[in-house]
């Protein structure tokens, strides 16, 4: 009788004021039958990763629009690591040039993306990756 | 799996692996399959922490105040859990859970641990997967448990329920005393705190409340619950509401061991009743054992005596049929 759901942080790490972007995107996957937390605002690295391992989340989201991505992104991503959650599927947001995206794509990063993503498709992107991690945990997890 | 690793997230939870206490809360809200052998392992630590529901409508501020409560047993030097349970969507099965928010100070305090559960709208399985979870919170070995639900519905109801003392947090502006006395909110209350007590209205809807309380306790031997008043956003009155938990605990102590046991009969009740509806009608005969009485042209009533009847025959001294 496992009733198993998706569940996700949607994370706003650092300075950076404006979220409406990260709660548009919660909304989506909410709709999409995830289990969404989400942070608020102004977060630290280590607060996220916190967080995200208290909520046993599936997935971390983070959005950013401040530009200090390269900088905060692979420090949630040591975070992670360093509680050992570095199974977890890591997504993120924002105004990120695709450099940059490319650069944290090849540092632990699943999958950024940019300004005018369907935002269907990232939910539909979040089902597809974590049904294929649960099939490769088998019932471990 | 095998039976070996089940039993060593156990023994991760109980060495006090924090990861170990999220994933033990997972297995509790899926139903993990691992989940019962695992309850037997730690279960000898079970018991210790009491466990603190807190209730109310939505924006009486539960998650300001719990974070007050929160930082008070801290200040004490003890730690807490805190469940924060927050509604499924009925049409989509998911959920947005922002409670933490108000709790963020706690985020990086390692005697603070912080979960959010969404209801998943199933009939009674919210209920089992929150006190499995209390469970989870008490045998990793914090000091306290809250769990904090919306009041409504009956599966909010029967989680605060199980906890030891119910807090019910009414505020002014949200509708007055009788509204609260429909609800049934007042019939699971062992404390109730008036909060954002700074807002107009609160001194009314205090009196109303122990006025609804002397009603329904005058005369008789049962405990009365407090109405005390706080502003939590203000950190103002907050000691009010601790005197008030630490007065109904202790009115529990000399028979809390029965308080709980009756209270776990309740959980029994609902993993039987869950288990039981499974096996008549999903595994089991029952559906074409009644079809095949409709197809006969009886009606839904008559149906439901001739199972009743069959049920009750197998079932021997367990069923007492209610007098007429």
């Amino acid at each position: 009788m496992s009733e198993r759901r998706i569940r996700v942080l949607v994370a706003k790490p650092g300075l950076d004021g404006h979220d409406r972007g990260a709660k548009t995107v919660a909304s989506v996957l909410r709709d999409h039958g995830m289990e969404v937390v989400y942070t608020g605002l102004h977060k630290t690295p280590a607060m996220i990763a916190e967080i995200a391992l208290q909520e046993d989340v599936d997935v971390v989201g983070l959005s950013i629009l401040s530009g200090a991505h390269m900088e905060l992104f692979p420090r949630v991503r040591e975070e992670l690591v360093s509680r050992g959650m570095e199974r977890v599927l890591m997504v993120g947001g924002g105004i990120i040039p695709k450099d940059d995206m490319a650069a944290l794509e090849g540092q632990g990063f699943a999958k950024l993306f940019g300004p005018g993503t369907n935002t269907d498709s990232i939910a539909e992107y979040i089902k597809e990756e974590v049904a294929r991690r649960w099939a490769e945990e088998g019932s471990e997890a | 799996m095998t039976d070996a690793t089940r039993a060593s997230l156990a023994d991760r939870l109980l060495a006090g692996e924090r990861g170990a206490l999220a994933r033990m809360i997972s297995w509790a809200e899926n139903a993990h399959a691992g989940f019962p052998a695992a309850l037997e392992a730690f279960w000898s630590r079970v018991g210790r922490a009491p466990r603190l529901g807190i209730t109310g409508p939505p924006g009486a501020g539960k998650s300001t105040l719990v974070d007050e409560l929160a930082r008070a047993v801290r200040a004490q030097e003890r730690t807490v859990g805190v469940l924060a349970v927050d509604p499924s969507s009925p049409l989509t099965g998911g959920a947005l859970l922002g409670d933490r928010i108000r709790m963020e100070d706690h985020t990086t305090d390692p005697g603070v641990f912080i979960r959010s559960m969404a209801s998943r709208g199933s009939h009674g399985g919210m209920a089992r997967a929150a006190v499995d979870a209390m469970d989870v919170m008490d045998a990793y070995g914090l000091d306290e448990v809250f769990v904090e639900t919306v009041g409504v519905g009956q599966a909010e109801y029967d989680v605060v329920a199980a906890a030891d003392t119910v807090l019910v947090v009414l505020c002014p502006g949200a509708g007055d005393g009788v509204q609260a006395l429909k609800s049934g909110l007042l019939e699971v209350a062992d404390v109730i705190a008036i909060n954002k007590a700074d807002l107009p209205g609160a001194d009314r809807l205090a009196t109303d409340m122990e006025e609804s309380v002397h009603i329904r306790t005058a005369g008789r031997e049962v405990w009365t619950p407090p109405v005390v008043t706080c502003s939590a956003g203000r950190r103002d009155g907050v000691e009010r509401v601790l005197e008030a938990i630490a007065s109904h605990r202790a009115h529990l102590e000399d028979h809390l061991v029965e308080h709980r046991r009756a209270k776990r009969v309740q959980q029994v009740r609902q993993v039987v009743g869950q288990r039981l509806d499974h096996a008549l009608w999903v595994t089991g005969a029952c559906a074409p054992r009644v079809e095949a009485h409709l197809r006969e042209g009886v009606t839904p009533y008559a149906a439901a005596a001739r199972l009743f009847e069959d049920l009750t025959r197998s079932l021997g001294d367990l069923v007492q049929e209610p007098s007429a």
